[in-house]
């Protein structure tokens, strides 16, 4: 079991106060706090080891580099990743996907050929997909999301097809919190032939990821979703897709030799990585891993999964309020998107603000989501390990408060 | 301020019987004036008709959409305070209440056409708030300064 009371100790932020209330939060999947521990990593990279990575021969130079492979290191560990090498660092998952669209894409997709992504996509797993579709005359197709927020597997395999190219889905729903089937959508776009890129960045901070397992061809997610700094995210892929990808941005560390007429780019994975990189990001996020190792991710799901169950008690008691996402606790994570009857998302999210709780309202950029679902956006409460039971029934005071401060009787002037 | 006071000094009861009484909601089916609005934030969308008088003044406004109750009680406001105005009037009128809003000036300094306005004065604590409040006011003026159909995006 998870020691929260001393967890929340590492987290300062936890103990502050928002409109004169103790702050709950309970916005985990839109970002993480951090940890002492890894913000002291950030400070000691600043104070004891700053320079740049690759290029000075002293000292400093090679304590950064040494901190940058290291975290190399223990991402691919993390991943049971083959070889250190196998991944990238870029901004955030955006990024990664982007990568994968610009240097895989644009080479290996052509006029004709199809993207098959989900209905439950997160803008970041869609927008490129159609930018690269526009440029190479591709289309793209989606697997259905059902009533109760799931993927359509009984229509998954009829929409993969010989010209399928690539199977890119979430592994966690963003926006609903549903858990994909990932082993089963990843053998069933290998039996016909097409690549496969994972979106993790839901997946990663709460549960075991096995990209030798898996065997898929990309998984990308973000440092900050999982207690490591903002600005540093991650793509792994597998070797042989990145040598044969083409280099993403042009610039210094990506090259191996240039001259006035061009150049030649350097091994994997620095072909993907030009311009100095987010050092002090990746040796914070370094502690970020050791710091989820301690706490395991048996102990945390647990804790996760015990704090949703009661999410979902109240909110099953409370008529004016509508759960999206399936109805099974197994079937989805630490995620509760909700709405309160005739209140606008915006309203709940700046009600619950003035209590202290911290939740994300909107369209949680999965727009076409929203509108497959038939609503405009919802609220939405996630969880992490530092969530305590008590901040779940304040969640449940918060919808209490808020849906009887906006219920009004009806032609009142 | 904490919690409990401050909902109740950003959703005024005058905010939220704006919100409550659908008036001026709707739409012109022949305008002089149509604006489409958006506010990339929550993904909302407001479109604003308008109908012109014999004396060449705005005399009518409709405001439709789905929206948060700032924005449907602000679209409301806005609605009753521009009617019957000329087009530089409305105008003018809608910099003031841009004004107030983004703290240029003060509630106490809102023209008397505005007074109903003044609901919306507690929105400029919440700053990811305040474009739910100034999308409207945005909108027709845009409508107003094309003099046809236009189309409004707040900024992101």
């Amino acid at each position: 079991m998870l020691d929260v009371r001393r967890i929340r100790e590492d987290f300062p932020i936890l103990s502050r106060t928002v409109h004169g209330k103790p702050l709950v939060y309970l916005d985990n999947a839109a970002t993480t706090q951090k940890p002492r521990q890894v913000v002291a990593a950030l400070a000691e990279f600043y104070e004891r080891h700053n320079a740049n990575v690759h290029r000075g021969v002293h000292t400093l130079s090679d304590e950064a580099t040494a901190l940058m492979d290291a975290a190399r290191r223990k991402t691919a560990e993390f991943l049971h990743a083959p070889k250190p090498e196998t991944v990238v660092f870029t901004r955030n998952t955006t990024e990664s996907i982007n990568l994968v669209a610009h240097s895989w894409g644009r080479k290996f997709v052509s006029a004709g050929d199809e993207i098959l992504l989900t209905e439950m996509e997160h803008h970041s797993n869609l927008v490129p997909w159609q930018m690269l579709a526009k440029e190479k005359g591709a289309r793209l197709r989606f697997i259905p999301v059902t009533e109760d927020g799931r993927l359509d597997l009984a229509a998954a395999p009829g929409l993969i097809t010989a010209k399928t190219k690539l199977v890119a889905f979430t592994a966690a729903s963003n926006a609903l919190g549903t858990l994909n089937p990932v082993p089963g959508l990843i053998a069933l776009a290998k039996s016909r032939g097409a690549r496969t890129l994972v979106d993790a960045a839901q997946w990663t901070p709460h549960y075991p990821t096995d990209v030798a397992s898996w065997d898929c061809d990309f998984l990308v997610f973000s440092a900050h979703k999982m207690m490591g700094p903002t600005g540093l995210g991650v793509l792994y892929a597998k070797e042989e897709l990145l040598e044969a990808m083409d280099p993403f941005l042009g610039g210094g560390d990506m090259i191996e030799r240039v001259s006035w007429e061009g150049f030649t780019p350097n091994v994997v994975p620095y072909k993907f990585e030009a311009g100095t990189p987010n050092i002090a990001a990746a040796a914070a996020f370094s502690a970020a891993l050791d710091y989820l190792s301690r706490a395991g991710f048996a102990a945390l799901h647990e804790h996760e999964a015990a704090l949703t169950k009661r999410a979902l008690e109240i909110f099953a008691e409370f008529p004016a309020a509508t759960v999206y996402g399936p109805k099974e606790p197994g079937a989805r994570g630490g995620i509760v998107s909700f709405n309160i009857e005739g209140v606008h998302p915006h309203d709940v999210g700046t009600a619950f603000d003035l209590e202290g709780v911290a939740v994300r309202a909107g369209h949680h950029c999965c727009q076409p989501l929203m509108g497959r679902l038939k609503v405009g956006g919802t609220a939405r409460a996630s969880f992490y390990l530092y969530n305590t039971m008590n901040e779940v029934e304040a969640l449940g005071g918060a919808l209490a408060k808020t849906a009887a401060f906006f219920k009004r009787p009806a032609g009142v002037k | 301020m904490e919690g409990d006071a401050e909902l109740r000094n950003l959703y005024q009861e005058a905010l939220l019987d704006y919100y409550q009484s659908g008036a001026h909601k709707g739409k012109i089916s022949a305008s002089d004036f149509y604006s489409h609005g958006i506010n990339p934030v929550c993904g909302d969308e407001l479109e604003i008709t308008m109908k012109k008088g014999g004396d060449g003044n705005i005399a009518q406004i409709r405001y439709a959409g789905h929206g948060c109750v700032i924005s449907q009680a602000s679209s409301a406001i806005m609605a009753e305070s521009l009617e019957g105005k000329s087009v530089q009037d409305a105008l003018s009128l809608v910099s003031a209440f841009k004004d107030m809003m983004l703290s240029k000036a003060a509630p106490e300094s809102l023209p008397e056409d505005l007074e109903a306005a003044k609901a919306l004065e507690g929105v400029r604590r919440f700053p990811t708030r305040i474009k739910c409040a100034t999308l409207a006011w945005n909108t027709v003026a845009q409508g107003l300064s094309a003099r046809g159909k236009s189309e409004f995006k707040e900024g992101a």
